[in-house]
């Protein structure tokens, strides 16, 4: 439209078109688009020209080609023997495994902290305190250096471990754990909690339109809960238990080489996921902590008075009053915080952890094709910032909803 | 019968007695705060616990069992095979590549005037109530950079030198982040406030390329923008033309930071009442002299909390260019790692120790300061 | 009006600090600058490592001193550049240095296809294993199960997978972006075995707590052939560089050195004669003066001198010729004759 419109409307004829802001704005914005595409322009022809005459190859040929380096980490199966695009997508899922597990500590965290920041207990919120100043104040990457160097080397070797009921194990290789081995008729336990999931979406409807019509309520909590952890249970236990336990396997005899933790045996997360989703979570949660607080302050004492005069106990004043109304507060600046959580990630780079920067790092070296790559980490990334920004939107929107 | 003293009136008053000791003083304080119930009480013990297995070992490594001289590492190698404390001494050694990097140590001086040039014409921009804040400002983001970039890079006029040329490939250490973080803030100020105003403007295809511009670079991660600038940026250029690595990260890093400047200026600008708009357009005053002389005042003046605190996120991720190679504050300790004369089980913690110090000392002194300014301009609306 | 000013003024700076090469080719560039923009590593000691007050030295430095020398007879026309393993190709395609001398490994796929020409060898490196001492192992096959620590994005990371695959055994790769962060990591304990060029390991090996605990593994598993890299495309430029190895190399088997060069000039020698522009106009035909060689040799020296200096025997590195040799002492340098 015009630039401004109440200018427009019924002005006298201007003598100058210069002087007409519609006529200006167009010009402007022409010269934008002029000066966009020259520069544009400009750039794509000097790329082409480097590429050229410097005889780069250029072009996702290259995708399809032998990777022939090893991940330590990867979700799906992976081998030398994979090709680049494989790779990086072993990276990718990587990425979104920090960014997942590093968000749900985080929040955690974070949201401990906060309400420790707001205790009455003197001890505890200087703790809280401290703990945000500290961890904010200091570089992110020095964190993770931090906990992968430093920790890293506190931990005992890879012949020696600490062990948690035997069942888990610590050292410097990583954190071992038993890993599940589905047998035929497993999938039966994913459906059963697929059932109960679905299950407890209809009791929890049920019971919200059943208090709305005669006002008494129903333990949906515990009666999701029961389903969700109950129905696998049952379902494992009839279909004859279709999973044993792969226990890591701590070899203390022989060469000294072999002695240690077994390779591909178990679960191992390695040392360079903990650190970085360590140091990842504990960054974040400070400023998740900060969010918290303030949004809890947000909602006036007034909200807790009214509730308490209407006879609702602490518990139902928290869960019914004061959380949904601080939840959005807290909510947007949250989701920025995620935001940056899954790109922080990135740094993974720093301390070997093959995420996406650090595959497509490694490619981008065996292969020279830089415009490619980095063209790849820009689009990961800036989808999953919509995504989660679009998701994050929608729940706003979800909760704005309550206000009324 | 003396009937007159069946009255109990007092003729003096009742001296006011101290509350009970356990409701003051630090008895009282203590039960109020620490142990006002059972589940606060285990609570205080548990945080104390924490607090102490923190701290203990912290001030054991840091003081007790520090090494503050010495001469190489046999002064700091632990006698007893164990681990061993801060090792103070090699800090001081490695100090003056901390600060300058490798500057050739006979240039040094010029460092040391950029130093105190930034820092006396800093304080009393920061301080609200100094004067001649107008021709500090000048001074601070006009003649500085172009005083600073010549003390450290160089200065030859024809064929005399009158400062010796220090290519950047040798600044390190503090003063490496500093540059960065000084200059990516200064020069994304007015690029921010550009995009700013282009996403606010109501001309569609300025209002789209802000936003695409700012969404775009806040949607990708810092690394991948210094990856960019230093693999992709030369492809870039025409023929011949090479950018300086420092500026080619300058380059990435003001993009970057524009982007962020933008969202905190356009939160100043929609925090300035409509009614200023329309004021300024009554008095006949057109867009630009409208923004420069009442709009924009008013908001900049708002958002220097948010600038701040953009430039502490900006001085934080100075870190990220040693990844790619530059040797900044924690980027030169950690090169000093492998230097074999210091080289000790502490090392590595001890330099980390420092480079956190003086990371948490400028970041929270600038959010301190932050605060400060957010409480003193928000005075009007405070109820 | 500050906001104003100050795009222009950051626009004029970065007008000043970007270079500006006109000139057609590398070398008249390089004259026309006064100096050689030399790429190197970010610090791997013998072959260009700076010390504290910032000078490199180093094998590989000492080549770029050698170009120096060539083109200005002045070895400190020359000025380094730390690249990382990753920047190092596009650094030198786009220009921003001359030539790169970084423990570069020439194959067929950097030759070809990234628009640089390898101007020789000046190092015959291969692949190996170092490992701690304690862990009771003689040799590389005995690695399976092994973590094996690298650096990511060079060969290296390629002939481990190639090496564990082929002899069947199991592994684990931590690759590191900066080789500081790999030598941090092995010596922390997180990985058995430290696996670079061999000559990195001697190198890397002086940065551990204990080098005394460690051990280099006697198997090679690739061959690594370390050299000069130029853009393709200017021969001039690529002929100083090529040729500039080869008078090191010459000289050497001459026995012309940095001691007595002034002495050898006047020799009967023939073959002498011509390196070193007594006979012969053979640096004019790489547009450079007559006694190129004779500059490299009394500012550097020969290749002998520079190998002895910087990885030889009587250096922390403690590296013997081996196959570093001259082709007449079973080795396998071999340069083409200045003829």
């Amino acid at each position: 439209m015009s630039v401004m419109e109440q200018d427009s409307a019924g002005a006298p004829a201007r003598a100058s078109l210069m002087n007409d802001p519609k006529v200006r704005g167009y010009f402007y914005q022409m010269l934008l688009v002029v000066l966009l595409l020259t520069f544009g322009y400009i750039i794509v022809t000097n790329t082409v020209a480097n590429l050229e005459r410097q005889n780069i190859a250029s072009g996702w040929g290259f995708i399809e080609n032998t990777a022939g380096f090893g991940i330590i980490q990867s979700l799906v199966p992976y081998a030398e023997t994979s090709s680049y695009g494989r790779a990086i997508f072993v990276g990718f899922l990587n990425t979104v495994l920090v960014a997942v597990v590093g968000i749900f500590f985080a929040t955690i965290i974070g949201f401990l902290v906060g309400i420790a920041r707001l205790s009455n207990n003197w001890v505890i919120s200087r703790i809280a305190y401290c703990y945000v100043e500290l961890v904010r104040n200091v570089p992110l990457l020095l964190q993770i250096f931090f906990w992968y160097f430093a920790v890293l080397r506190a931990v005992p070797g890879k012949r020696e471990k600490w062990s948690l009921f035997d069942t888990f194990h610590l050292n410097i290789a990583g954190l071992r754990g038993p890993k599940p081995i589905w047998e035929p008729g497993a999938e039966f336990i994913g459906y059963a909690l697929i059932i109960a999931i679905v299950a407890s979406i209809f009791v929890s409807r049920w019971a919200r339109k059943r208090q709305e019509e005669t006002g008494q309520q129903f333990p949906v909590f515990w009666t999701g809960l029961g389903l969700i952890v109950g129905l696998p249970v049952i379902t494992y236990f009839v279909t004859g238990m279709p999973m044993t336990l792969e226990h890591p396997n701590f070899i203390e005899t022989g060469p000294a080489l072999r002695r240690g933790f077994e390779l591909g045996v178990g679960i191992n997360l390695i040392p360079e996921f903990l650190a970085l989703t360590a140091a990842l979570a504990i960054y974040t949660a400070a400023f998740i902590a900060e969010i918290v607080r303030a949004g809890i302050q947000a909602v006036s004492h007034g909200q807790t008075e009214a509730s308490h005069a209407l006879g609702l106990r602490q518990g139902p004043t928290l869960r019914l009053v004061i959380i949904p109304q601080a939840m959005r507060v807290i909510i947007p600046p949250l989701t920025s915080q995620y935001l940056n959580l899954t790109k922080n990630s990135s740094l993974a780079v720093a301390i070997a952890f093959p995420d996406l920067v650090s595959v497509g790092g490694t490619v981008l070296n065996q292969t020279g094709q830089a415009i490619e790559i980095i063209g790849i980490w820009m689009a990961v990334y800036l989808s999953l910032s919509l995504i989660t920004s679009a998701f994050m939107n929608w729940y706003n929107q979800r909760m704005a909803l309550v206000e009324r | 019968m003396a009937n007159s003293n069946i009255f109990q009136i007092r003729t003096e008053e009742a001296p006011t007695l101290p509350a009970p000791v356990s409701t003051t003083g630090a008895i009282g304080w203590m039960r109020k705060n620490l142990f006002s119930s059972i589940s606060n009480t285990i609570l205080t013990f548990i945080g104390i616990l924490l607090a102490y297995w923190i701290i203990a070992p912290f001030i054991q490594f840091a003081f007790v069992d520090a090494v503050w001289t010495g001469e190489n590492r046999e002064a700091c190698l632990p006698q007893d095979g164990g681990h061993g404390g801060a090792c103070w001494a090699y800090v001081e050694a490695y100090f003056p590549q901390f600060i300058y990097g490798r500057y050739p140590s006979a240039e040094t001086w010029r460092v040391d005037i950029v130093y105190a040039l930034f820092a006396l014409l800093l304080v009393p921009l920061a301080i609200p109530s100094a004067p001649f804040k107008r021709t500090n400002a000048i001074l601070f983001l006009v003649v500085f950079p172009i005083v600073a970039y010549f003390l450290l890079t160089g200065l030859v006029i024809g064929d005399t030198v009158v400062l010796p040329i220090v290519e950047t490939a040798v600044w390190g250490g503090l003063l490496v982040t500093l540059v960065i973080a000084v200059t990516g803030i200064v020069a994304s100020l007015p690029l921010g406030i550009a995009l700013a105003l282009g996403r606010r403007s109501q001309m569609p295809i300025i209002k789209l390329v802000s936003i695409i511009f700012i969404e775009f670079w806040r949607g990708v991660p810092l690394i991948t923008v210094l990856f960019m600038s230093s693999v992709m940026l030369p492809l870039f250029l025409p023929e011949g033309v090479t950018f300086d690595k420092l500026l080619r990260v300058l380059i990435g890093v003001t993009l970057f930071s524009a982007a962020y400047m933008a969202e905190v200026v356009r939160g100043g600008l929609q925090a300035i009442p409509k009614g200023q708009y329309e004021g300024a357009m009554a008095l006949g005053l057109r867009f630009w002299p409208m923004m420069y002389l009442i709009v924009l005042p008013q908001a900049l003046k708002l958002v220097i909390p948010g600038i701040v605190n953009t430039f502490i996120g900006l001085f934080k991720d100075t870190t990220l260019v040693l990844i790619v190679g530059m040797f900044d504050l924690l980027g030169q300790i950690q090169s000093s790692f492998t230097d074999p004369t210091w080289s000790t089980p502490s090392q590595g913690h001890t330099g980390y120790l420092f480079a956190a110090i003086v990371f948490f000392v400028f970041c929270f002194g600038m959010s301190r300061y932050s605060i400060f300014m957010e409480n003193k301009l928000h005075t009007g609306h405070k109820r | 009006m500050s906001k104003k000013i100050l795009p222009l003024v950051l626009g004029a700076a970065m007008g000043v600090a970007a270079s500006t090469a006109a000139g057609a080719t590398t070398l008249e560039d390089v004259k026309a600058k006064g100096f050689i923009q030399c790429g190197v590593s970010q610090g791997l000691p013998g072959f260009s490592n700076p010390d504290a007050q910032g000078n490199w030295t180093g094998l590989d430095v000492d080549l770029c001193r050698a170009m120096a020398a060539a083109v200005f007879g002045d070895a400190s026309a020359v000025k380094f550049t730390p690249l990382s393993a990753k920047e190092r190709f596009t650094a030198l395609q786009s220009g921003e240095v001359d030539v790169l001398s970084r423990n570069t490994t020439w194959t067929m796929s950097r030759d070809t296809q990234l628009g640089l020409n390898f101007a020789g060898v000046n190092y015959y490196d291969g692949q190996g294993f170092m490992v701690r001492k304690d862990l009771g192992v003689t040799s590389a096959l005995e690695l399976s199960g092994a973590s094996v620590c690298t650096n990511t994005g060079t060969t290296t990371e390629l002939n481990v997978a190639d090496y564990f695959r082929a002899n069947n055994m199991q592994y684990e790769i931590v690759a590191f972006e900066k080789a500081d962060e790999v030598v941090a990591a092995y010596d922390a304990g997180r990985c058995d075995v430290y696996t670079t060029d061999a000559s990195g390991l001697y190198a890397q090996r002086l940065k551990l707590t204990n080098p005394g605990d460690h051990m280099v593994l006697p198997e090679i598993i690739s061959k690594e052939p370390l050299g000069p890299v130029v853009r393709q495309g200017d021969d001039e430029w690529f002929n100083i560089a090529k040729w500039t190895l080869n008078a090191m190399i010459n000289a050497e088997e001459m026995g012309v050195t940095s001691a007595n060069v002034d002495e050898m000039k006047g020799s009967d020698n023939p073959s002498v004669k011509r390196l070193l522009g007594a006979e012969g106009a053979f640096g004019e035909g790489i547009g450079l003066s007559n006694d190129w060689a004779y500059n490299i040799i009394k500012n550097v020296g020969n290749y002998e001198e520079s190998f002895n200096a910087n990885v030889g025997p009587d250096t922390p590195l403690g590296i013997s010729r081996g196959v570093n040799a001259l082709w007449s002492d079973g080795g396998f340098l071999y340069a083409p004759p200045v003829r």
